[in-house]
């Protein structure tokens, strides 16, 4: 298995509470680390801290009781396609479900009133009990986000959730997403292409180009001359430094470690 | 057109009008043929032998005895009797093959495992799943038949051996089947909901089964119809059921009772396709 290195030297501490936009090109690496975040890829080299603990050198038991405190939101929302909608979303409960109570959601789904909130705040809940195969794509990935809104993880990881939305439900969805992150006092990481909704909707924002972050700062430090050269094809790494983007020391301890 | 190309641009391909992928599976066909050809020769298949005067003459005379089916009432009481049994060592057994075949099938297929979520398969798990593997091929190699001749042994002559027997064999081919129809659905959602921490049977329940639940059912039914023929053989054994009359039917040449005897097989295989069918509507 041949192996490509997608980050390099990312160096990212992220506080409990926090919410940061991860923004850059295509291909610059925000999926991988999200990926990387959610243990669902192994680093092949670096350390990952998350909630205190090394995920890598716990046991596969034991990380996957780590995993069940986060939720990744992928950016094509992986829903099988006969399901029904309350039962994909319904399906982001199922860390802190037994099994027995897992059965009896398939057959009767018991929290129902929470998806339906869920889908209400994305304006999608007439379609509690349609199935997922007869949404479009844009329904189909604010599905996805309702998962993720009714998960108890404390640690969400969103990848690209507006990518097939429209203006005007782009910023519902990043609005509610925030607000609800806030609410329920959870760390929100969240890639985005939408750089003006990045700075709107977060404090904190970290680019990255080639794999490596080369802005981490506060959202009204990042100017226009920035974000042209983030997408521009001037190299970046070296007209920024980053010691005057760096976030301010935080009291609270790491809920994310990436070095 | 190639007038108004710039003079760097590369020459225009002409298309040959030829599929590049033509001639690899010409071959391929050939040397299916090559290979096809010995196997016809090892079984003797003549065909044309089928329609000779004196195979027609004996192929019409074996038929003619079938025509009319015995339909008498004591005959039909004790068909329908042997019609029910078969059903039950066929549903009993398929019951058996299905508890067999579920953990087998969750156990050997790599569309649940969590070792393998982020990294290579370790090799703990690696190795039930091949072992899993093999115990799988031995159930499903040994025939139900010789499976019901020891079980014969162990219980004695009766419907039992055959539940025993279908249930066993039966339960190596649904776990491998099963666990291939698994492992062919979709990775990502299930995966998505193991990578959020989620059990492995909460991933199949909301993962993968919606994905493959009507393959799932359409073979479990399909292997039903084949348990329904299998009792068959099995009553040669005195397994009891139609195969039991069916042997004896066959053995005083009563060709009416033969055919009344098909007759109800050809309606169970349809109740099974009727029941399959219904069951995928309901579940599309």
């Amino acid at each position: 298995m041949s192996s490509v290195a997608v980050l390099r030297g990312v160096d990212l501490e992220v506080a409990n509470g926090e919410q940061i936009a991860v923004i850059g090109a295509s291909g610059s690496g925000k999926s991988s680390l999200l990926n990387a975040l959610a243990c669902a890829v192994k680093p092949m080299r670096g350390d990952l801290g998350l909630f205190g603990e090394s995920p890598w050198s716990l046991s596969s038991s034991n990380r996957q009781r780590l995993r069940g405190r986060l939720c990744l939101a992928p950016q094509v929302p992986p829903l099988p396609p006969r399901q029904r909608v309350v039962t994909a979303v319904l399906a982001g409960t199922l860390p802190s479900l037994s099994l027995w109570q897992s059965v009896r959601s398939l057959w009767h789904p018991r929290q129902a009133a929470v998806a339906y909130d869920a889908l209400a705040s994305l304006d999608l809940g007439e379609k509690l009990w349609e199935r997922v195969d007869r949404l479009s794509g844009g329904e189909r990935q604010r599905v996805g986000l309702a998962r993720l809104l009714v998960a108890d993880a404390p640690l969400w990881l969103i990848d690209e959730p507006l990518s097939a939305l429209d203006p005007a439900r782009a910023e519902q969805a990043i609005t509610r997403l925030t607000e609800a992150a806030r609410e329920r006092n959870r760390t929100l990481v969240c890639s985005l292409h939408q750089v003006d909704m990045a700075r709107l909707c977060f404090s904190r924002i970290v680019a990255l180009r080639d794999g490596q972050v080369v802005y981490d700062g506060s959202a009204a430090e990042l100017d226009d001359a920035m974000v042209r050269d983030l997408y521009g094809q001037e190299l970046l790494v070296d007209a920024i430094p980053l010691s005057v983007a760096r976030s301010p020391a935080r009291a609270t301890l790491p809920l994310i470690v990436c070095r | 057109m190639a007038a108004i190309l710039p003079a760097e641009h590369p020459p225009l391909r002409v298309w040959s009008g030829r599929d590049p992928a033509r001639q690899r599976r010409w071959l391929c066909a050939l040397a299916l043929l090559v290979m096809l050809w010995p196997l016809l020769v090892v079984t003797e298949f003549r065909p044309w032998t089928m329609f000779d005067q004196r195979s027609l003459q004996s192929t019409w005379n074996f038929v003619s005895q079938f025509v009319p089916p015995r339909a008498d009432a004591e005959f039909l009481r004790l068909l329908a009797k042997e019609t029910w049994r078969t059903v039950a060592i066929a549903t009993a057994g398929m019951t058996l093959a299905w508890l067999v075949a579920v953990p087998l099938a969750l156990g050997a297929s790599a569309r649940l495992s969590v070792s393998a979520l982020a990294t290579r398969m370790d090799r703990g798990p690696f190795a039930v799943r091949q072992l899993l593997r093999w115990l799988m091929i031995v159930l499903r190699s040994v025939p139900e038949l010789v499976w019901a001749l020891l079980f014969v042994r162990v219980v004695g002559l009766g419907p039992t051996a055959g539940v025993l027997a279908i249930g066993i064999a039966y339960g190596g081919m649904l776990g491998k089947v099963y666990s291939e129809i698994l492992d062919s659905t979709e990775a990502a959602p299930s995966q998505a909901l193991l990578r959020n921490g989620s059990g492995r049977l909460q991933a199949l329940l909301y993962g993968a089964l919606p994905q493959c639940a009507n393959e799932l059912v359409s073979y479990t039914v399909y292997r039903w119809e084949c348990a329904i023929r299998s009792s068959v053989v099995l009553g040669f054994v005195g397994a009891g059921g139609l195969g039991q009359l069916l042997d004896g039917a066959s053995k005083m040449f009563a060709g009416s009772e033969v055919s009344s005897i098909l007759i109800v097989f050809i309606a169970l295989v349809t109740l099974s396709d009727r029941i399959s069918l219904a069951l995928r509507r309901a579940l599309d």
